[in-house]
């Protein structure tokens, strides 16, 4: 119960941050949605390739919100770190706080952030020509499974920021990972088409996880089975991360 | 008296090779303050860290409150506040928004939290300022405000590190205030850690002066100073004194530790007011002349100067001294 309301308490931090800076917001459009209007001119063409099916902003949009989730939430951290260089970080340890609650907090802000950003995105598609096949609720579904791969970064951000302490390092292992494990995936490619290797690396690629469960629920006729095993699949990373964050502060606090 | 805090042979080094603690015990009475002096770098904030259960020692042990700092934390968190060096508070949130979300973490929780808060803020002097962002605040009020969350979940023991350091003069002298009124009236313990004699001086009942991660003299500051042996004297010659008026005072039975530097003649004597008289009929009894005489009471500075081997500042290490 404690435990609950500590972290209510610090994604209540997060979210006054965000009310009373609401423009920020638009500032992290920016880039997803020159992805979507970019990569839907450029890859234009990838739609006569033999054995593409339908069109391509269907086929890009869930790819896009997924790559959203990934770069949005590895910045999480961040907070953190200016938290320890502030003497915040200090102040919270030598309290008797829950410490899952401070990861947990920042994680379901910066979910909570994810979901709003992807929404943006989703109704951008929809003026672009998207038809999404899965209704509401595969939209839905598609905007969940994005938090949640967003929440597993979040925690695996915040857990790199408290050991690292330092911005550069922060900075330099997210941008490390982001490029890589997006097309390592069939984000913006269909995954029929990737070449062999990458289709056997993906596989373990929580990234294509997302992926393909998002685009099932919301651009095709739902595979239950498909998309119940990769949320499975999500829902255990997003645990393991968060204990490695919270974690992280006890090896911290051994460091000082 | 019970020990509210005891600590002993505490150690820790930081990798490579920096020693911040090298064997530092200590024990502070429940209801009393009591001050860590020594220069930056001397392990002052590493003990605070360790004691308030921040950090731990690479060996040693610990009580705080009655309770093992290693083998029960959470005990110990909350039964003290933490004052920091930097300021603890978000500087984002509101002063009010900082003191509900402390609170929080400690469990304390609806009416009564709020309820705690307006307190702490009408303490404060935050009242005005409370719901605007703590950013906005000046030296002193951020101050104030990181104290007011210190001391929320009303601690047994309160532990300030260097809580007047970059403060005004003004803001410094409420400061001291508060803590005494802390230790006086609502019977705190309290331990802080300076690098300013003076704060020592007149906050600390006891104090123990620290250098290189070890305690080098403890006691009263007054217990201290008198340690020295006396009064110091000071005459200074109308022109270069020799060995004879060397030797002139060191035959007065009163006085000793006598030392002549050019036209300067320094001594010691248990009490430098009744001493006077002897030292100048000595020096006129050999024809030499004084155009003047200083006694001062020893300072902790000499204290320092004693204990550590060499003077309080040369035992800095790479700061920036704020004016004080």
């Amino acid at each position: 119960m404690t435990a609950l309301r500590q972290t209510w308490q610090v994604y209540l931090r997060g979210m006054r941050v965000f009310a009373r800076q609401p423009a920020y917001l638009g500032m992290t459009l920016f880039q997803p949605i020159i992805w979507l209007l970019l990569f839907g001119a450029l890859f234009k063409a990838v739609t006569h390739i033999p054995g593409f099916r339908g069109s391509y902003i269907n086929f890009l949009t869930p790819g896009v919100v997924v790559m959203l989730a990934v770069f949005s939430a590895g910045w999480t951290g961040m907070g953190f770190i200016e938290d320890i260089n502030g003497g915040v970080m200090d102040r919270m340890l030598s309290s008797p706080v829950w410490r899952g609650a401070l990861n947990a907090g920042t994680v379901a802000y910066g979910a909570f952030m994810i979901a709003i950003q992807t929404t943006v995105i989703v109704l951008l598609a929809l003026v672009l020509g998207a038809d999404f096949k899965g209704g509401v609720g595969g939209v839905v579904l598609l905007i969940f499974v994005a938090s949640l791969l967003g929440a597993a970064f979040a925690s695996l951000s915040n857990g790199v920021a408290v050991l690292a302490r330092q911005r550069e390092t922060l900075i330099g292992a997210v941008t490390f990972v982001q490029l890589p494990l997006t097309f390592l995936s069939a984000a913006l490619m269909q995954g029929s088409l990737l070449p062999g290797w990458i289709r056997t690396v993906s596989k373990f690629n929580p990234v294509n996880w997302a992926v393909e469960a998002g685009r099932s629920a919301a651009m095709e006729k739902i595979d239950w089975g498909l998309v119940a095993s990769r949320i499975g699949l999500l829902t255990a990373l997003a645990f393991v991360c968060a204990l490695f964050a919270t974690r992280a502060f006890a090896k911290y606090q051994r460091s000082l | 008296m019970e020990a509210a805090i005891e600590a002993s042979e505490l150690r820790k080094t930081y990798p490579p090779a920096v020693t911040a603690l090298d064997g530092l015990s200590l024990a502070v009475e429940a209801g009393t303050i009591f001050a860590l002096l020594g220069p930056n770098g001397a392990g002052k904030s590493t003990t605070v860290r360790v004691l308030s259960t921040l950090t731990t020692p690479d060996s040693g042990s610990a009580r705080v409150a009655g309770i093992d700092v290693l083998s029960d934390p959470v005990r110990v968190r909350r039964a003290i506040g933490v004052v920091g060096q930097k300021h603890g508070s978000d500087p984002e949130a509101t002063g009010r928004e900082n003191l509900v979300l402390g609170g929080e973490f400690y469990g304390i929780t609806g009416r009564e939290l709020r309820r705690r808060v307006s307190e702490s803020l009408e303490r404060f002097g935050l009242e005005d300022a409370a719901d605007r962002a703590a950013k906005t605040y000046s030296g002193g009020m951020q101050r104030r405000l990181d104290i007011a969350m210190g001391l929320l979940h009303r601690p047994q023991v309160l532990f300030l590190d260097e809580p007047t350091t970059g403060l005004d003069p003004e803001a410094r002298a409420g400061m001291w205030r508060e803590i005494e009124r802390l230790a006086s009236q609502e019977l705190m313990t309290i331990l802080l850690t300076t690098h300013y004699m003076d704060e020592a001086d007149k906050l600390a009942s006891q104090l123990a002066i620290v250098d290189r991660g070890r305690i080098v003299a403890a006691g009263t500051p007054d217990g201290l100073k008198s340690d020295l042996k006396g009064d110091a004297i000071q005459i200074e010659l109308a022109e270069a004194g020799d060995a004879g008026a060397h030797l002139a005072l060191a035959r007065i039975d009163e006085v000793d530790e006598v030392t002549l530097e050019g036209r300067t003649l320094r001594a010691r004597a248990q009490d430098g007011g009744a001493a006077i008289p002897a030292v100048l009929a000595a020096l006129e009894a050999i024809g030499v002349q004084a155009t003047s005489v200083t006694v001062s009471r020893p300072s902790l500075d000499e204290v320092y100067l004693r204990h550590a081997g060499r003077a309080f500042h040369e035992g800095e290490t790479g700061y920036e001294e704020v004016a004080a």
